[in-house]
């Protein structure tokens, strides 16, 4: 069983919502990876999105655009970042997933990357620019390999499809909570709570929600609706003006809501 | 091949190229923009008022022009001009901006956003847009905005709001990144037209069929005036729509050469050009997989050219596949090869072309001394150069001479 199955089983089992930080490689030079997956692991981040720089991030908002345009000033590459992964994995434990966008796997060569990626202990891909009609071209490798292909599904997907997509994988679905690109927002719309309800309600694995998260309050209102979060910008800010304490609260307002129920 | 070309196929590839490579929330908007276009190619009510608007409002058929001068001065096949430069707003950008614009109200949608280069297809969007009564925002590149700073105002007088882009290369590339995180916010009442055959499918396919009045023309006038099919064809590609449109009508006929011109800016042995299908690799950007240029882990790299239009580090997928293939043929011209060129045409014919059509001539300026004197080739003169004027003028240190 993949690691990114395994840990939410677990949580399952202890009525436990996932938390999952974001943060980019490279952004602070490549060296200082281990020691933000070793810190985030400690919070108790369930697993850790790792940001693989593109130079051209279409759904991604300022903050990580420009987390992005620091790690590629810095040199990273994803061949860099792959071996950087396999010298960490043996003292982490938690599910580690790439976010990257298809133009980077290209140029590697999809095949490679997969074989490389999975020797080196990566468990997840989530890829922004990859929908459900081009996965053809890369998750029938991955999930071969043992990758778990993390699909999204958005206000715009019509039930039927994100029934389609829900059935697809075995990790998680990838609920994005805004039209729009990351970054973090004040508010949601009135009816996402709902709509996370019917997500749930069709898929057959775990919800996490995404996209504009960035209060402990907004990460206990989505946890009354799905399976956990994902929070991306907030974390790069975060790490940026040293404010760990901050880091540790946020990931800290997923268990409790779980302590009063 | 040629006689059973029916690309895209149904998930909008050709061959390996094009797809769908966007973000799930844009997925529903293009397979409706793809339902709602089926229905308008079968709709004669739509037909007929797109034709309407491209005959009195536009100015079409556009004259095809035999350049007697220039052939002399050639001394080769004869040359013709496909004059795309006298439409109104001055190039053939607007064949494809009214008929999306139409497209977007068919669909309820009246708000409208684009990305610009040169400003051109900016200028076009706007003009369809104060036309059909549209919202309009355009996203353009800081860089492009100092270079085209007249095209700037020429939006903002027709009431589109004009917002400038900083990331990247500040240029067109830049402009579209931002334009689909806009789209991607907006995407329940905003319709985007993307200038190009670039983009998701069934952008590339709907942005060729509405340039392919370009090709179509050209074919029936030729025919009129020579009684024959001309020889070759020959545009300039940044993105690639005058050059995809000019194409289109001609693939199926295996005796017209089909040349595509890439920007060579300060020349292809130098990492400033524009040309991605004679020095770049298959990728995925924008939502399509076509030609790029990037290194080698797969980070785009900056294009340039003198001329803005064609400042893209990408190209269609359908002339990717053309490239591939062999159908077409892809060469390229250097900044100083396309400016001779424009002035040796304002000398010659009294034409001022655009930079980018520039790069056309300068082609076709090499091709026809090849060719027999009782062949034809026709330059798509894709649009004028008034918004060069100042480019040039700087270049040329004043003077006109």
């Amino acid at each position: 069983m993949n690691r990114v199955e395994k840990v939410f089983q677990s949580l399952k089992q202890n009525r436990e919502k996932a938390f999952v930080p974001y943060i980019m490689a490279g952004d602070g030079g490549l060296e200082t990876l281990a020691e933000k997956i070793t810190f985030l692991e400690k919070a108790g981040a369930t697993a850790i999105e790792i940001g693989i720089p593109f130079s051209d991030p279409v759904a991604d908002g300022p903050v990580i655009q420009q987390a992005g345009i620091r790690a590629l000033e810095a040199g990273t590459t994803l061949r860099g970042v792959l071996a950087k992964i396999a010298e960490i994995r043996p003292i982490v434990h938690i599910p580690l997933i790439f976010m990257t966008y298809m133009n980077p796997l290209m140029a590697y060569g999809i095949g490679n990357f997969i074989s490389d990626a999975s020797k080196s202990g990566v468990d997840g891909l989530i890829l922004p620019d990859l929908p459900a009609e081009e996965e053809e071209i890369i998750a029938p490798i991955a999930e071969r390999a043992g990758i778990e292909i993390i699909r999204l599904v958005t206000l715009t997907s019509p039930l039927e499809r994100i029934q389609a997509i829900a059935n697809k994988g075995k990790g998680f679905l990838y609920a994005v909570t805004v039209n729009g690109i990351t970054g973090a927002r004040k508010e949601f719309k009135e009816e996402l709570g709902k709509h996370l309800e019917k997500v749930k309600d069709v898929s057959s694995i775990p919800v996490l929600a995404g996209f504009g998260i960035s209060e402990p309050q907004h990460v206990k209102e989505m946890n009354q609706h799905c399976d956990g979060v994902i929070v991306g910008s907030k974390i790069i800010e975060l790490f940026q003006s040293g404010e760990l304490a901050k880091i540790e609260e946020l990931i800290a307002s997923s268990k409790i809501e779980e302590i009063k129920m | 091949m040629n006689a059973a070309y029916t690309l895209p196929d149904e998930r909008g590839h050709f061959g390996d190229f094009g797809g769908r490579y966007v973000p799930e929330t844009l997925m529903q908007a293009i397979l409706e923009l793809e339902e709602e276009y089926k229905k308008a190619q079968a709709d004669e009510s739509f037909q007929k008022e797109l034709q309407a608007l491209l005959t009195d409002y536009v100015g079409r058929e556009t004259p095809l022009y035999f350049a007697e001068n220039l052939t002399k001065y050639a001394g080769g096949a004869k040359v013709y001009l496909k004059r795309e430069d006298l439409n109104h707003t001055g190039a053939h950008k607007i064949n494809n901006s009214l008929g999306q614009a139409l497209l977007a109200l068919r669909m309820g949608k009246r708000k409208i956003v684009a990305e610009t280069g040169a400003g051109q297809h900016g200028v076009a969007t706007a003009t369809a847009c104060a036309l059909l009564n549209l919202e309009c925002i355009i996203f353009m590149g800081e860089e492009d905005i100092r270079r085209q700073q007249l095209n700037v105002f020429r939006m903002e007088l027709l009431g589109a709001k004009v917002v400038g882009v900083q990331s990247g290369s500040a240029t067109l590339k830049d402009a579209v990144n931002e334009a689909l995180r806009y789209w991607v916010t907006n995407v329940e009442d905003t319709h985007y037209i993307l200038g190009s055959v670039m983009g998701p499918h069934p952008f590339p396919m709907i942005v060729r069929d509405f340039q392919s009045v370009i090709g179509n023309e050209t074919k029936k006038q030729y025919l009129e005036k020579e009684g024959k099919l001309p020889n070759a064809v020959v545009a300039c590609i940044g993105g690639g729509s005058n050059s995809m449109g000019m194409f289109y009508p001609f693939i199926k006929d295996e005796t017209v050469r089909m040349v595509g011109v890439e920007a060579a800016g300060l020349g292809t042995d130098t990492n400033k050009h524009a040309a991605s299908l004679t020095k770049g690799t298959p990728g995925v950007l924008h939502g399509a997989l076509m030609y790029l240029l990037q290194d080698e882990h797969g980070q785009i790299q900056e294009a340039h050219s003198i001329s803005a239009g064609l400042d893209y580090p990408g190209v269609g997928p359908e002339h990717s596949y053309l490239k591939d293939s062999g159908r077409a043929e892809y060469e390229s011209i250097t900044d100083d090869e396309a400016l001779d060129a424009l002035k040796l045409l304002c000398k010659l014919e009294g034409i001022i072309p655009a930079l980018e059509s520039s790069h056309a001539v300068a082609y076709a300026l090499k091709l026809a001394p090849q060719m027999k004197k009782d062949e034809g080739l026709v330059i798509c003169l894709s649009g004028r150069g008034d918004k060069d004027v100042e480019t040039v003028r700087a270049r040329l240190g004043g003077k006109g001479q």
